[in-house]
């Protein structure tokens, strides 16, 4: 059970900005993703949060070798994943497959559903031979809930919540040991959401999968993370149990998430300390030296602009916090208890 | 002819006599889809109203009408597709339905204002934000250009842009997504609106952004004393803001309490489920309990109350008969048979 099956060591993913059309020049990066290390151990579920712009999506993409990096790795099972070429990576590309967030862009209007599910087939002959394929898929849609007899429909023809549950049946194909999840309830409405939830709880369950769960609902990725890292910016500013990143969080941008959240119970309102951050997120071309968090924290010292915090565990915590004055604090409950 | 359907589809205080001073009212409104494929009755007897400083909210899932309500009080809906069939919109009791094009524009702005959703595409990409805001001081009110262009940079600080003054010669895509919505308050209250209706203002934008934004808009609300329609779909912000809640379901309200009420006990099988597939702290790990199956297709509303294939509750007389909007208790109507019993258990 504590086996890592992906192991990620310092990683930095940077876009370069250039400037001119024919005589292009790199003026900038984008620091998308700036020195992120953390790992997925078998069977759990690793939630990523984080506001618009932290890095979020980028780190799902380069997770999935969409992307290479500009330094750092990514292990799984040991494998440098950047590293592998010709059969190895289609073999390691079998094992970590990708649910994206948006269910009308990311399946071909064009296809059925039968050939949209059928697809990683082709490219994985030896999982389901050529004539036992029309029953696997079948199989697949009875899986996430689906009519099996609905194989020759159009996405079109489905919901948003049943697209959804496509995109994950073709996840499912090739019986992946992990799934990178993009935010893939944020567009759903609530009543489906919840059941595109369950529905993702109960297959990892069945086949004993691990999840990075990356989304900007902190109350989703509490219901279904074991284990939560919160990104700022390009880096991880605190990575801890769901248990400690809720309710014993010592960053000071966990604390303001979390203060932020509305609680759906209007008997809290007038009781709630609601840390308000001003400002907007800097840009991701050129932040704040030191830490950087700090243009927008109210515990900010000179040594914020000068020294870049650690992501360690720090005195009166016992989990990493990248800050140089990490301490719990009481914050309001983000859910009547 | 409204006296007559009221009975079928009313909100609390409405059936008895109308109360004078109700700032605007929606009343058993009508409104049809008619398209190729068929006609989609999107909104099927809706009726609410909102006094000044108080804070409706219309909760609902997509589809369910709520956006189209309020297209139809701004007179902004798309005809055709869209026809109004039947209904009133009143505004300090005057029907707006029954205007001409010029009364109602004056409404516009002035009486009743709106922001949207997305800010990228509600503002206009080749004129300066500042621009945006002084145009209507120009054309509304008769400013000439530097004296507009004063007040725009006061509205703009009021809502706490950062350097007005500088940014007012910006374009919209320069500013961040929660700057754009900040603009887009600006010029919405610009006017002095009475009432506001926010279309999911804060959808788009990240939680600590969305609160922000929600702490103004409650600011200016006290402030000017406006009367304020908060379309969403998420139950945190509606528990935060809302005095009064009205769900809707397939283009008909199903519940309408006061928030404590609401929250505290549900009085209709929707709502109880919305609630109940939140994810919740305190029980990590479980199944969630969702509502089943699919909201109806509009162009084919199952006959009697339109939530009953998804309800747990349903009996024989939900597929039969539409539950009326009636009052229980004395904040709080709900279009359930059962409504009473839902209350009434623990």
């Amino acid at each position: 059970m504590t086996e890592n099956i992906i192991e990620v060591r310092d990683l930095v993913k940077h876009y370069p900005v250039t400037r001119g059309v024919v005589f292009k020049k790199t003026v900038g990066h984008v620091k998308a993703v700036d020195g992120v290390s953390f790992e997925l151990k078998a069977g759990e579920t690793l939630g990523v949060v984080g506001e618009s712009g932290c890095g979020k999506s980028t780190l799902a993409r380069v997770l999935m070798n969409l992307e290479a990096p500009t330094a750092g790795q990514v292990l799984y099972k040991g494998q440098d994943i950047s590293k592998l070429r010709g059969g190895a990576l289609r073999r390691l590309r079998r094992q970590i497959q990708l649910v994206m967030q948006d269910p009308y862009t990311s399946l071909n209007p064009r296809m059925t559903v039968g050939d949209l599910i059928g697809e990683p087939f082709e490219i994985h002959p030896d999982v389901a031979p050529r004539g036992s394929r029309r029953a696997k898929v079948q199989e697949l849609l009875d899986l996430v809930g689906l009519n099996p007899e609905h194989i020759n429909r159009y996405p079109h023809q489905f919901s948003g919540g049943q697209r959804q549950r496509i995109g994950i049946a073709r996840a499912l194909a090739l019986r992946p040991e992990v799934i990178v999840c993009d935010e893939p309830v944020s567009a759903l409405d609530v009543s489906i959401q919840a059941q595109v939830m369950n529905l993702l709880e109960k297959l990892q369950a069945e086949f004993g999968l691990s999840y990075v769960f990356i989304a900007h609902d902190l109350s989703v990725v509490r219901h279904l993370s074991d284990r939560v890292a919160v990104m700022y910016l390009g880096k991880m500013v605190e990575i801890g149990t769901e248990d400690e990143i809720y309710e014993r969080p010592t960053h000071p941008y966990t604390q303001a998430l979390l203060s932020a959240v509305p609680v759906p119970d209007p008997t809290l309102r007038d009781n709630k300390a609601i840390i308000r951050l001003t400002g907007d997120v800097p840009s991701p071309i050129s932040p704040p030296s030191g830490c950087r968090f700090r243009t927008r924290c109210w515990k900010a010292q000179d040594v914020c602009a000068q020294e870049v915090p650690l992501l360690e565990i720090r005195r009166g915590s016992d989990h990493p916090s990248a800050c140089h004055f990490a301490e719990q604090r009481e914050i309001v409950p983000t859910h009547e208890v | 002819m409204s006296d007559i359907l009221v009975s079928e589809q009313s909100a609390p205080g409405a059936g008895s006599g109308r109360p004078a001073g109700r700032l605007l009212e929606v009343e058993d409104l009508r409104v049809e889809f008619r398209t190729r494929d068929g006609v989609a009755k999107v909104i099927n007897g809706v009726t609410y109203h909102v006094d000044a400083g108080e804070t409706l909210a219309v909760l609902g899932e997509s589809g369910s009408g709520k956006s189209v309500t309020a297209q139809t009080i701004m007179g902004i809906l798309d005809t055709p597709p869209g026809f109004v069939t039947g209904g009133q919109v009143r505004f300090h009791g005057k029907d707006m339905l029954k205007m001409s094009g010029e009364e109602r524009r004056r409404i516009r702005g002035e009486g009743i204002a709106m922001i949207f959703q997305d800010s990228l595409s509600a503002l206009n990409p080749v004129f300066t934000v500042g621009f945006q805001v002084a145009e209507q001081f120009r054309i509304r009110r008769g400013l000439s250009r530097s004296d507009a262009k004063k007040r725009a940079i006061e509205m703009l600080d009021q809502v706490k842009i950062p350097n007005a003054k500088g940014r007012y010669s910006n374009y919209p895509h320069q500013f961040s997504g929660g700057m754009r919505q900040r603009a887009m308050i600006a010029m919405s209250l610009a006017l002095d609106p009475e009432v506001l209706i926010a279309d999911e203002p804060t959808t788009a934008l990240d939680v600590t952004v969305q609160a922000q934004i929600m702490d103004l808009l409650g600011e200016l609300q006290r402030e000017r004393q406006m009367g304020m329609i908060l379309i969403t779909h998420d139950l945190g912000v509606v528990a935060d803001v809302a005095d009064r809640i009205a769900v809707m379901y397939a283009g008909r309200i199903v519940e309408e309490a006061d928030v404590y009420e609401l929250y505290g006990k549900p009085g209709h099988p929707y709502t109880l489920g919305l609630l109940n597939s939140i994810p919740r702290m305190d029980e990590k790990g479980q199944e969630l309990r969702t509502i089943k199956g699919l909201p109806p297709n509009l162009m084919n509303i199952p006959p009697g109350c339109p939530f009953n294939p998804r309800c747990p509750m349903a009996q024989p007389v939900c597929r039969e008969k539409v539950p009326p909007l009636l009052q229980i208790g004395a904040s709080r109507a709900s279009a359930c048979h059962f409504a009473e019993e839902l209350v009434s258990r623990d």
